[in-house]
């Protein structure tokens, strides 16, 4: 009988103790529970306090652009004196990148481009990543009074007037893959020079000599001055690096909202730039 | 007595300005973020003029407000950020201008290799990229150490420009490629070497950069206003972030990094389109 009831005291613990595990169980898979809900709701909060800080974002740029907006009518109207007279000699060169989605609206293209011409600007160089302008420069050229290619002009033709434009159509295999083609050139020199001393095959891989290829290989184009950039971001796109090294880079948005005061505000803040190039 | 007070009020506030400075890092933290910061360090000398400080001084600051990026980039997640420290345009200076930079650059690595500094904390490697050969031996062997040394690091890179330029750095690349397909080109005959269509491929240049160590920045940025590279990072820079705030370097924030990633959150989408394309 007392070994009976040691038993029953036995048995009656292990229930106790699987109740006990059982319940701490329950309480542990309870607190993950609350755990990952408690995680989910502050990410969620985050998340919302992410879009809100975003939205914050967006409404400082609606304002700056309103006020761009108005800006760019004083300045078409002639109501800011120091607009009138910009010495757009300083802008031996001009490019403008524009973004390959918008490249295709040919007639936004060649507005700006009269805009320039306009101006007074008499080389320029358009580029865009996939080369939708290159395809379209035929197009471009005929709609175009007063403009020839870039290659064919020549600036000692007396005919040419003060409202002439040459134009530059530039693309990503203007970039990086003409300065492989560009190093080629050099390889070929330096295999020729298999039997000389290294000083003598160090003197062929400098700069000028790089940029002397460049020409040979047709990617010759000079350094633009000014690079302005109608698209989402304000970067380059890759246009082709050895030719940007000292290129005032300008964001101008969209182009299609572009405007003609933005551009004149683009030119006069580049004429008023001081370079020292390191020094 | 009171300045007990103000030493208090002082600690106070800059734990509330890292507190701060956490919940913000933790709320930009739900969208993508940068993994390559590239800075162009302009305005040291404006600076020292705006404030009546040496030049030395205004460099010194500015070289403080350097450990500041590395700290906030560390905190952002930012896993390889890169300074233009010195370029091969900046030996035209005079030499009295060049020494104080030579001897700050020294002390710095110093600083860097003693126990405890923000390399060790912070599990920092260091790179020197460029044409280290202009420099002197002393300066050399210092950023040769100081690789060295850090060779074990791997939380963040941090990579400092000295004397280079992007189109030294792109005739470098060229010439390593060269010099690779030197041994196999030469054993062509002088027709099959007139018909190969190209030795040097895109690919070779990329993987002989100084730069090829770390992916292409994300986000760059100029302080001082200026809106140009100067000779930095051209061929690496198709799809990056250009951020040209107004701010000299030495006056560089949190907030400034606060906002280039913002506004690369902003255009992320269509930056990582475009450099799928590319």
């Amino acid at each position: 009988m007392c070994i009976d009831a040691f038993k029953l005291m036995g048995l009656f613990s292990c229930c106790d103790f699987l109740f006990w595990f059982r319940g701490s169980m329950d309480l542990k898979d309870e607190m993950q529970r609350v755990r990952f809900w408690v995680n989910q709701i502050g990410n969620f909060c985050l998340r919302l306090v992410w879009h809100f800080v975003h939205l914050l974002v967006r409404s400082w740029y609606l304002g700056v652009g309103v006020a761009n907006v108005i800006e760019s009518y004083l300045i078409s109207s002639g109501l800011l004196r120091r607009y009138r007279f910009i010495d757009v000699g300083k802008l031996r060169y001009l490019a403008i990148v524009v973004e390959s989605d918008d490249a295709c609206q040919i007639s936004k293209v060649i507005q700006l481009l009269q805009w320039l011409q306009a101006f007074g600007v008499k080389h320029l160089c358009l580029y865009d990543t996939e080369g939708v302008l290159k395809k379209s420069k035929e197009s471009i050229l005929a709609k175009l009074k007063n403009a020839t290619l870039f290659e064919e002009a020549d600036e000692r033709d007396p005919l040419l007037d003060q409202k002439h434009m040459t134009l530059e159509f530039a693309s990503i295999t203007d970039g990086k893959e003409a300065v492989a083609k560009g190093g080629n050139l050099l390889f070929m020199k330096y295999l020729k020079l298999a039997n000389s001393g290294a000083e003598q095959k160090e003197q062929i891989f400098t700069e000028a000599n790089l940029t002397e290829a460049l020409r040979a290989v047709g990617y010759g184009g000079p350094e633009p001055d000014l690079l302005l950039v109608y698209g989402p971001a304000r970067c380059h796109l890759g246009f082709p690096a050895w030719r940007i090294r000292y290129t005032e880079i300008i964001h101008m948005g969209p182009l299609k909202s572009m405007r003609y005061g933005s551009l004149v505000k683009a030119i006069y803040k580049f004429t008023m730039v001081r370079q020292n190039y390191g020094t | 007595m009171k300045n007990a007070g103000i030493d208090k009020a002082i600690e106070i506030l800059g734990k509330l300005v890292r507190f701060l400075r956490k919940i913000m890092i933790h709320i930009i933290s739900v969208g993508p973020m940068p993994d390559h910061v590239a800075f162009i360090m302009d305005g040291n000398r404006r600076f020292a003029r705006k404030n009546n400080l040496s030049e030395a001084a205004g460099y010194r600051i500015g070289l403080l407000a350097l450990i500041s990026c590395v700290k906030y980039c560390s905190e952002l997640g930012v896993r390889y950020v890169t300074f233009y420290a010195f370029s091969i345009d900046n030996f035209k200076r005079r030499s009295d201008e060049i020494q104080p930079l030579m001897d700050l650059f020294l002390e710095y690595i110093e600083g860097l290799m003693k126990e405890g500094s923000i390399v060790s904390r912070y599990g920092i490697r260091v790179y020197f990229q460029g044409n280290l050969k202009l420099f002197s031996e002393p300066v050399r062997l210092a950023a040769e150490n100081a690789m060295l040394a850090t060779a074990h690091n791997s939380k963040l890179f941090l990579i400092v420009c000295l004397a280079y330029t992007s189109t030294n750095e792109i005739v470098h690349a060229v010439q390593e490629s060269c010099e690779e397909k030197w041994g196999g080109a030469i054993l062509l005959n002088e027709n099959e070497k007139n018909d190969a269509e190209s030795f040097v491929k895109v690919t070779d240049i990329d993987k002989n950069m100084y730069m090829a160590i770390a992916p292409e920045p994300d986000i760059l940025i100029r302080t001082s206003g200026d809106t140009r590279l100067s000779n930095f990072l051209l061929w690496q820079t198709t799809c990056t972030y250009l951020y040209f705030p107004s701010s000299f370097w030495p006056e560089i924030g949190f907030r400034h990094l606060l906002w280039a990633i913002l506004n690369f959150q902003r255009h992320h989408q269509y930056l990582t389109k475009r450099k799928k394309q590319g």
